[in-house]
């Protein structure tokens, strides 16, 4: 293999004697090697990434239960999805809560807690990081949130407050739809410290020290304002990544839900459209249908994206 | 080590004042206390002898600390159908295949993608950043439909072959190396005549480390917490957090053993953090998106 590749060129100077389509030809020639050495990840990547996506995309379109032919439907999935499903109209407003409370509040707090370690000493800076990370790798550690709110008298929650007699019966609180969203939440939250948390630490760590003298004398009076006009225009590429994260994590919330209410929740009062798309594509095996929940999934990630990439250009203005 | 302190009184200077710093640390202590206490009150339930565990009102801390709980965890995993070896082993081979896998494709691929000035390049780049996006569970019923017309279903493949392309380790492994391989090594590498599978492997790599460190870890970390897969169905090929599971779904009897499972389940993961977070945090460094 190693006879065959060709060095690198340099890449020429734009040349008058030739279209852009023979320059960019004569590259791939030049670079052919470069395809060789992502050929493994991107067939790997196009057959389980890439694939599946144009692959739901298509199905969403039909009647498909995987033993028979997909038939095609052309939108009535979707007419399905928004008129005729109720449950399926929980889960948007579900997913939608989700999101709109976990995505952006999380994101905060892990920018905000990033910025608090970052004032810090090295030493103390590592194991902060490490208790605040810790809770977002350890699988299904946020089981413990149902020992401490377990619905009998020797739950934490329940043992302190009956103690104190402001209650005198256990509250069910992972059975009770009062309770369920704000708990699934707050162990939402704290489960989400994890890559973007990680990403803002290392983003503070690396800003040049010397900006921050250079805007001491230009003015910059206070550590707020050192925020705003200094740092976070210098890591607004680590922003858009976390926004990334964010999205992909509130977006795709329900495991933990299944973990503590059990799957459906009671009267589906914590249905979020990732339970939606597991009952029909995992339980009743209707796959074009599921495939269209799928869609209108990755569509409302896609243009939340966007909206942030638009506020994300205004920072430090 | 002087020079640093030094540094730092300056830099606490600058722009801090006292009531900013004290109320900064106040937000850290309440927070990491949310953070930590129910972290602690696992460990807590875990060392807890049974009569501690029933008990009213509740306490936090143990009053007889017992290992009880981890014995009867073992004593529960040597009952179980498939002997509890091969849950380990099964998430070790899928763990140790699919990183090493991952990491090797990934590495590779960035690599390319960075370095060698080929035509679409930014196009492949474009697609991995919009793929982040995706949930898993987005692609995971589509993606049985793929595996099965491979015949990889209830098969080590079916886990281990996706991990080689996931987008992360890729991600930011590119951008590990855009920011921290100069052009120039590997010009006068490719002036000698070097081929790029050789500059890669023997140039490359090495500058690299902390970014396949991370890699390891995240990719580890996503394998170890895998836990039912709709990819497997045979009990002998299921994994060591799938069978943890079982155990915790074993309800009130078992609650002290499920408390144990936990902690075990947790104390891994947090270890293999520890061991690496300076490296991951260098990587995390180069993590951001351009435009």
């Amino acid at each position: 293999m190693s006879e065959k590749t060709v060095a690198n060129k340099a890449a020429p100077k734009v040349r008058k004697d030739i279209t852009k389509w023979q320059w960019i030809r004569r590259q791939m020639v030049v670079n052919k090697v470069g395809y060789l050495l992502v050929a493994p990840y991107f067939l790997v990547f196009l057959t389980f990434t890439v694939a599946p996506v144009i692959l739901s995309l298509f199905l969403s379109f039909t009647s498909f239960n995987m033993l028979e032919m997909p038939k095609f439907l052309f939108m009535d999935n979707y007419v399905r999805l928004f008129l005729d499903d109720d449950i399926f109209l929980i889960a948007i407003k579900n997913t939608f809560v989700f999101a709109v409370i976990t995505g952006p509040v999380s994101y905060l707090l892990c920018l905000m807690f990033a910025w608090f370690i970052n004032e810090l000493t090295p030493k103390v800076r590592s194991i902060v990081t490490l208790i605040y990370y810790a809770p977002s790798i350890s699988g299904q550690v946020y089981l413990i949130w149902q020992v401490l709110f377990s619905s009998d008298s020797y739950g934490y929650a329940n043992g302190i407050l009956m103690k104190l007699g402001i209650i005198n019966t256990p509250i069910l609180w992972f059975q009770d739809t009062e309770y369920i969203m704000p708990l699934v939440i707050m162990v939402a939250l704290w489960t989400s410290l994890g890559t973007s948390f990680l990403s803002f630490i290392a983003g503070f760590q690396v800003v040049d020290k010397s900006l921050y003298e250079a805007a001491a004398v230009d003015g910059i009076r206070n550590r707020w304002q050192e925020l705003w006009f200094v740092t976070l225009p210098v890591m607004k590429n680590q922003m858009m990544f976390a926004a990334i994260m964010s999205i992909t994590g509130s977006f795709g919330f329900g495991g933990v839900v299944t973990a503590l209410c059990g799957f459906p929740s009671p009267s589906y009062c914590a249905w979020t459209m990732m339970h939606h798309l597991e009952d029909y594509g995992g339980a009743r095996w209707e796959v074009g249908y599921a495939s269209a929940i799928a869609t209108v999934l990755f569509i409302m990630m896609i243009g939340c994206n966007m909206v942030i990439n638009r506020m994300l250009s205004k920072v430090g203005k | 080590m002087a020079k640093n302190f030094k540094f730092k009184l300056k830099s606490h200077h600058l722009n801090r004042s006292l009531g900013g710093d004290i109320g900064i640390n106040i937000v850290l202590i309440l927070f990491g206390a949310f953070m930590f206490l129910p972290m602690l009150y696992a460990f807590m339930q875990a060392l807890k002898p049974l009569d501690e565990l029933w008990m009213f009102p509740p306490r936090f801390f143990v009053r007889n600390p017992t290992l009880k709980n981890f014995t009867e965890l073992f004593r529960l995993m040597s009952t179980s159908y498939v002997p509890f070896s091969r849950y380990i082993f099964n998430t070790a081979f899928v763990s140790v295949a699919g990183t090493f896998g991952h990491l090797f494709f990934a590495s590779l691929a960035a690599y390319a993608l960075t370095k060698i000035a080929f035509p679409g390049r930014k196009l492949m780049f474009k697609m991995i950043e919009l793929s982040l996006m995706f949930h898993a569970t987005v692609t995971s019923i589509t993606n049985y439909i793929t595996m099965s017309a491979f015949g990889m279903v209830d098969t080590y493949w079916a886990l281990i072959i996706p991990a080689f392309g996931s987008t992360l380790g890729l991600y930011l492994m590119r951008q590990f190396m855009d920011s921290s391989v100069p052009d120039s090594v590997l010009e006068s590498a490719r002036l000698d005549g070097a081929p790029e599978i050789l500059i890669y492997w023997k140039i490359v790599m090495p500058m690299v480390k902390p970014a396949w460190l991370t890699l390891i870890v995240y990719c580890f970390q996503g394998l170890w917490n895998a836990g039912s897969s709709i990819y497997i169905y045979s009990e002998e090929l299921k994994t060591f957090n799938y069978a943890i599971q079982q155990i915790l779904a074993g309800g009130i009897v078992r609650s002290g053993a499920s408390a144990a499972a936990t902690v075990i389940m947790m104390i891994v993961p947090i270890a293999v953090f520890v061991v690496s977070q300076s490296n991951i945090i260098e990587t995390m460094a180069t993590s951001g998106m351009k435009d």
